[in-house]
C-alpha cells in the first residue's frame, strides 16, 4: 500500500489504519452527510433501486470473503440469502420474536446452512466445489418449495413492523447495515482471519505447513459468508414484503459473483465498486430500453442480462484486476500529481 | 529448563522408508539434532533430502519409522500441528502467499501467537487490535533483521526471486521456531546473495540458540558452517560426521565423485 506524500509514521498503530489523512476523513464526512440525505432528493423508484443495491452489497461481501479472500467458489449465495429471508421471517411470524432478534437468529441460522454445504470444500476445490454449490443451490431452493411452514411454491408474506412501512426508515436500516457489513469485511481481510484466507487462496500446502487449520478456516469463511447471505436475505424479506423461491435462483447467485469479478477479487473496495457499478448499469440500461419503444418488451425485459454479460466478458478479456486495479492506478496517480517522479 | 531436554536430541528419526510406488525416497533414514546443532544434509540431486524435510513436517507420511520432537512422538501429525509445535521450514521451491504483501506473508505466519478470533477481528478493537500492532512490531524486527524493509509493503508477485527466498526465511523465523527445516535456502542465487543468505542463518542460529537443519548444495558454506554433516545418497544414509570427518569419508568422496565421473 503507497501513502499520500507527506504522510509519515511514528507508530506501527497509526501504519496499519485504514484512514491515513484529514483529506480522507472529511471525504469519508461527505459520504456519510451524502448517505443520510440521499433519501430525501430520490423518489420511490430510485429509492427502491438503492435499497436494493445495498442488500446486494451485503450479499457480495459475504462472496467476497468467501471467493474472494479464502478462493472457495461458490455458485449458491442466492440460495442462502433466501435461507436467512425464510428464517427470519419464519421466527417473526411463527415465533413471535422480535425484529433485530429474528434477523440474527437467521444470520447465524444461515452460517451454520453455510457451514454444512461448505463441507465438499474440505474435499475439493476449484471446478469440484463450484459444482457442489451448485448443488446446494438447487437443494435449498427445493427445501423452500416442500418443507412445510415455508409456503410451498406460494410463498410467505412478512409481518413488517410499522415503523419499516415507510421506505425512508427501511432505507436508514438497510444503508446503515450495508455501511457496518463494509466495515466488517475490511476489518476481516485486514486481520487474522483475512491474512488466513488469502494464505490459503494463494497456497493452500504451504499455509497448512504455517500451522493453519485448513477445515477450520475454510468452514469459517463458509460461515462467514453465509452470515452475511443471512442478513441481506432478512433485509430483502422486509424490502418485498414477501418471499418465494423465485427471488433467490441460481441467476442472482451469479450476477453476485460478476459483480465481484468486474469490481477486483479480493479487494473490498473492489466488491463495493463492482454492486454499484453492475446494479446501476443494468437498471439504468433497463430503464432506457424500456423508454425506447422500437426494441420491443422482450429485449427491454432482459437487456440488463446482456448488458451484465457484455462487461463481465470485457472485465475478464481487459482488466481481469477488476475495478478496484483502476481505482488504485487512479489514486497513485493523484497523490504525486502533479509531480510524476 | 530441563536435563532431560538439554542432553537428549531436539529431533530424532528412526528408520524413515518412504516410496512412491517403486521409487524409494528414503530407506531406512535415522538421524537425529541436538539441542543448538545446526545439521547438514547434503547428497546430490533425488538423493531423499527434500523427502526427509517433509516426513519431519509430516507434508508426506513414511510407510515406516518414527519422528520425534523434543521426546514427542510426532508421526502422526498433521502439518499445522508440528508448526505449532516449533518446527518450521523453508521450501526450496519457494512458497509464498503471493497475493499478499512482505508484511502480510510473516502476519500470517503469526497467526497462532495473535490470541482473538474473527469477530473481533471484524471490529479491530481492544484484544484484537493490540494484538496487530504487537505482532507487527514483532514482525518488522525479524523484517530489519533480514534487511527486507524496503520490500515491506510490496506484494510478494512484484518481489525479485532473492528476496522472495529471504522472506520465506523470514516467514519461518517470525514463528519463533525451536527447529528451523531449510531446503536450500541459497539455491539459484549469485554469489553476494549467498554470502548474505549464510550470515543471516548464522546470526540467527547463534543469537536465538534453535536448532537447525540444512539442506545446501554448495559445500564451502556448508563446511563453513554446520556442526555436523549428514550424507544421503539414493535415499540410504552413508555418513554422518563433523565436516572433518566428512571431507576425508572414502564413501562420500566416492559417492561425489561417482556421481562427478558419469
Ligand atoms: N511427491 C513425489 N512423488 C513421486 N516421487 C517423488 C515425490 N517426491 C519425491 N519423489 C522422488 O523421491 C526421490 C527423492 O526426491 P527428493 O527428496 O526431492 O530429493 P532431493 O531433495 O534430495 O533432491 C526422487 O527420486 C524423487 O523423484
Ligand atoms: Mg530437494
Amino acid at each position: 500500500m503507497e501513502l499520500p506524500c507527506g504522510v509519515s509514521k511514528s507508530t506501527y498503530a497509526q501504519d496499519m489504519a485504514v484512514i491515513h489523512t484529514r483529506t480522507q476523513w472529511g471525504l469519508l464526512g461527505i459520504l456519510f452527510a451524502f448517505l443520510c440525505v440521499l433519501p430525501f432528493f430520490l423518489n420511490s423508484l430510485w429509492l427502491g433501486i438503492v435499497i436494493h443495491t445495498s442488500i446486494v452489497l451485503i450479499a457480495v461481501l459475504g462472496l467476497h470473503i468467501l471467493t474472494g479472500l479464502c478462493g472457495q467458489i461458490s455458485l449458491g449465495q442466492a440460495a442462502f440469502l433466501g435461507v436467512g429471508a425464510y428464517a427470519s421471517t419464519l421466527l417473526c411470524a411463527k415465533l413471535n420474536f422480535p425484529l433485530p432478534i429474528s434477523i440474527i437468529g437467521a444470520a447465524i441460522f444461515s452460517g451454520c446452512f453455510g457451514i454444512i454445504f461448505g463441507l465438499p470444500a474440505l474435499r475439493v476445490k476449484g471446478f469440484y466445489l463450484a459444482m457442489s454449490t451448485l448443488a446446494a443451490q438447487f437443494i435449498i431452493i427445493y427445501l423452500f418449495i416442500h418443507v412445510r411452514f415455508a409456503g410451498g411454491s406460494q410463498g410467505l408474506f412478512v409481518p413488517i413492523p410499522q415503523f419499516l412501512e415507510s421506505k425512508i426508515n427501511l432505507y436508514f436500516i438497510i444503508m446503515g447495515t450495508a455501511v457496518l457489513a463494509t466495515a466488517f469485511a475490511k476489518n476481516i481481510s485486514r486481520t487474522k482471519a483475512g491474512r488466513i484466507f488469502v494464505a490459503i487462496r494463494d497456497n493452500d500446502l504451504a499455509a497448512e505447513v504455517i500451522g493453519i487449520r485448513l477445515s477450520y478456516y475454510k468452514l469459517l469463511a463458509f460461515f462467514i459468508c453465509s452470515l452475511y447471505a443471512g442478513i441481506a436475505g432478512a433485509l430483502y424479506s422486509l424490502y418485498i414484503g414477501h418471499i418465494n423461491y423465485e427471488h433467490f435462483s441460481l441467476m442472482d447467485s451469479i450476477w453476485y459473483l460478476g459483480m465481484l469479478v468486474v469490481g477486483g477479487l479480493g479487494s473490498t473496495s473492489g466488491a463495493v465498486f463492482g454492486v454499484i457499478f453492475i446494479s446501476l448499469l443494468s437498471k439504468g440500461t433497463s430503464l432506457l430500453a424500456a423508454q425506447m419503444p422500437i426494441l420491443g418488451p422482450q429485449v427491454a425485459s432482459t437487456i440488463g442480462i446482456i448488458v451484465f454479460g457484455l462487461i463481465l466478458v470485457l472485465f475478464l478479456i481487459f482488466e481481469p484486476r477488476g475495478l478496484s486495479h483502476r481505482w488504485e492506478i487512479f489514486k497513485k496517480f493523484y497523490r504525486i500529481w502533479p509531480f510524476s517522479y | 529448563m530441563n536435563e532431560m531436554a538439554e542432553n537428549n536430541a531436539i529431533l530424532k528419526v528412526e528408520n524413515l522408508e518412504l516410496s512412491f510406488g517403486g521409487v524409494q525416497a528414503l530407506k531406512g533414514v535415522c538421524l537425529d539434532v541436538k539441542q543448538h546443532e545446526l545439521l547438514a544434509i547434503i547428497g546430490p540431486n533425488g538423493a531423499g533430502k527434500t523427502s526427509f524435510m517433509n516426513c519431519v513436517n509430516a507434508f508426506y507420511h513414511p510407510q515406516e519409522g518414527r519422528v520425534f520432537f523434543e521426546g514427542r512422538d510426532i508421526t502422526n501429525l498433521r502439518p499445522d500441528q508440528i508448526s505449532r509445535l516449533g518446527v518450521s521450514r523453508t521450501f526450496q521451491n519457494i512458497q509464498l502467499f503471493v497475493g499478499l504483501s512482505v508484511v502480510d506473508n510473516l502476519m500470517a505466519a503469526r497467526h497462532f501467537k495473535m490470541n482473538y478470533n474473527w469477530l473481533e477481528g471484524a471490529f479491530y478493537f481492544g484484544r484484537a487490535r493490540r494484538a496487530e500492532v504487537e505482532n507487527r512490531r514483532i514482525v518488522e524486527d525479524i523484517i530489519d533483521l533480514l534487511e527486507l524493509e524496503p520490500v515491506r509493503k510490496q506484494v510478494v508477485e512484484t518481489i525479485p526471486y532473492g528476496l522472495r527466498k529471504r522472506v520465506d526465511l523470514a516467514r519461518a523465523l517470525v514463528q519463533d521456531p525451536k527447529l528451523l527445516l531449510l531446503d536450500e535456502p541459497m539455491a539459484g542465487m549469485n554469489a553476494e546473495e549467498k554470502e548474505d543468505m549464510a550470515r543471516f542463518i548464522i546470526d540467527v542460529y547463534e543469537l536465538w540458540g534453535i536448532s537447525a537443519v540444512l539442506v545446501e548444495h554448495d559445500m564451502s558454506v556448508v563446511m563453513d558452517i554446520a556442526d555436523r554433516i549428514a550424507v544421503l545418497d539414493f535415499g540410504r544414509e552413508i555418513a554422518v560426521g563433523t565436516p572433518e570427518e566428512i571431507k576425508g569419508n572414502p564413501k562420500v568422496i566416492e559417492a561425489y565423485l561417482g556421481k562427478a565421473a558419469e
